[in-house]
């Protein structure tokens, strides 16, 4: 099933034209992974997919709700977790993913378990009364993709979700990618290739704001000459 | 609208507590208290005038206000453009109208429990003699109007920068302009060069001009309609900004 639809996006700041006719298609159990080099218009590209920014033409939309039509109901099908994953610092993790679940219209009941769900699921349960400001950065990545799936949405996009996480951290983050993605349709922006590798079924790789690959991933694996690493240093190079 | 209250509600709440989850209520309630003590019966001479009213109080606010409105009011939207919240809380499904309301009326109503608590200075005067009730009550609504927009002005420029002392700054500048249009050496200034109803259509923007009215209880319907416009005008350019600069 098609859960976004963007097509011939196309955003610029001023002369600068940060996204160029981008279009992407993102289906039920797909998890693609949105790749590029600094300033290639990831998270531009995102951010017109939430709904945050406004393309200059192109339209996108959300389970057949045309995004700019209406988006107050294509926002609610989404989760997003901004790049760096930015909270409520003076708030603690639970009455923050409570201010968010009531914003995404849950209540009582419904809400209190999908918050139980969270702070089980992503490991919060210890933290729930702290306040964030005082969390590491691994926990505040953790309190951001809650917020991002508190209301259990159709599409999860996600803006460099590992990013300056440890390790075993990253590892956790990913199996929790792997693990949610049978019923949603994700897309996850990221520097890493490995982590393409490791959860995205598609991999798109912009560069200049335009899209230079978009094949599914165990297509460009198959290719036991060149790794991910190599074609995406060639085809971001030659641009 | 059910709904769009719900939302609206969600974020004051958030918004409104949000005051007391810092030391910044606190320190406020504190400073507004003492200042507009001190002011009343220091420099205002409460006990000297002999007079039983709290126009020694009152004639204060808009100078206190001045500097106190705009250190209530320069976190609202700098501080999420700052942390990047912004991004978060309008990927939401929620209108801009919620969120500009909602946060304008957290800090409105915050100014309002900051106002509430100076009730005992009407309780003394009330022991000392016997007052106009009606203008002290006409002078509290009147107060708390004014407050309301030198408010929605300082949430409309902190929406203009990432720096909340920026924010203070013009706000106060603003807020400053907003109060001296009705000083008298500014209108005197004014009236040499410019003609007469320029000078009246400054003196009409005066919240100075408009305070001293509901100061002697005198609410009429211009005054009243003044304030509530000047906070809608305000509060529908935040709208506008908010959608203009959410993203700079």
């Amino acid at each position: 099933m098609n859960l976004l639809e963007a097509k011939n996006l196309y955003k610029s700041f001023g002369n600068i034209n940060a996204v160029s006719d981008i279009s992407i298609s993102l289906n039920v159990g797909e998890v693609i992974g949105f790749l590029g080099p600094n300033g290639a218009g990831k998270s531009t590209t995102m951010k017109m997919l939430t709904g945050f920014l406004e393309a200059d033409s192109g339209s996108i939309e959300i389970k057949k709700i045309d995004l700019s039509k209406d988006p107050i109901n294509a926002k609610s099908i989404i989760g997003y977790l901004p790049e760096g994953a930015p909270s409520y610092s003076d708030m603690t993790v639970k009455s923050f993913l409570y201010f968010v679940g009531k914003m995404r219209g849950l209540k009582d009941e419904l809400l209190e378990k999908r918050l139980e769900i969270m702070l089980k699921d992503i490991n919060l349960s210890e933290v729930q009364n702290q306040i964030i400001e005082t969390l590491s950065k691994g926990y505040k990545r953790r309190v951001g993709i809650a917020q991002a799936l508190i209301h259990d949405p159709d599409i999860l996009i996600l803006d460099e979700p590992t990013d300056g996480l440890d390790p075993n951290q990253k590892f956790e983050m990913r199996k929790l990618i792997k693990s949610i993605s049978k019923n949603k349709g994700i897309i996850i922006s990221t520097h890493i290739l490995e982590e393409v590798e490791a959860v995205c079924s598609r991999t798109i790789i912009i560069s200049s704001g335009k899209v230079l690959l978009n094949k599914e991933t165990k297509d460009i694996l198959k290719n036991k000459k060149e790794n991910l690493d190599s074609i995406f240093r060639k085809i971001t190079k030659t641009k | 609208m059910k709904l769009y209250i719900e939302k609206l509600m969600i974020i004051f709440n958030r918004e409104f507590t949000g005051y007391f989850r810092t030391p910044l209520a606190s320190i406020f309630l504190l400073v507004f208290l003492a200042l507009s003590a001190g002011m009343t019966f220091f420099m205002g001479q409460f006990f000297q005038r002999g007079q039983a009213d709290l126009n020694s109080f009152f004639v204060w606010h808009p100078w206190l206000f001045l500097i106190l409105m705009p250190a209530i009011g320069m976190r609202l939207w700098a501080e999420e453009r700052k942390s990047g919240t912004i991004e978060l809380l309008m990927t939401l499904p929620v209108t801009n109208s919620q969120l500009v309301l909602g946060k304008f009326l957290a800090s409105w109503f915050f100014t309002l429990l900051a106002i509430i608590m100076t009730i005992p200075i009407w309780i003394t005067v009330n022991y000392l003699g016997e007052p106009d009730n009606g203008v002290i009550f006409i002078s509290y609504l009147g107060s708390w109007l004014m407050a309301g927009c030198f408010l929605s002005l300082t949430s409309c420029l902190s929406m203009l920068t990432k720096n909340q002392v920026i924010a203070f700054i013009v706000s106060t500048i603003s807020c400053f302009i907003m109060v001296m249009a009705g000083f008298g050496l500014v209108l005197a200034s004014v009236r040499s060069w410019a003609p007469l109803w320029f000078t009246e259509v400054i003196q009409s923007f005066s919240f100075l001009s408009h305070f001293k009215r509901i100061q002697y209880g005198v609410l009429d319907l211009t005054t009243f309609i003044f304030f509530i416009s000047m906070i809608m005008i305000c509060i529908s350019i935040n709208i506008f900004l908010v959608q203009l600069k959410k993203a700079d």
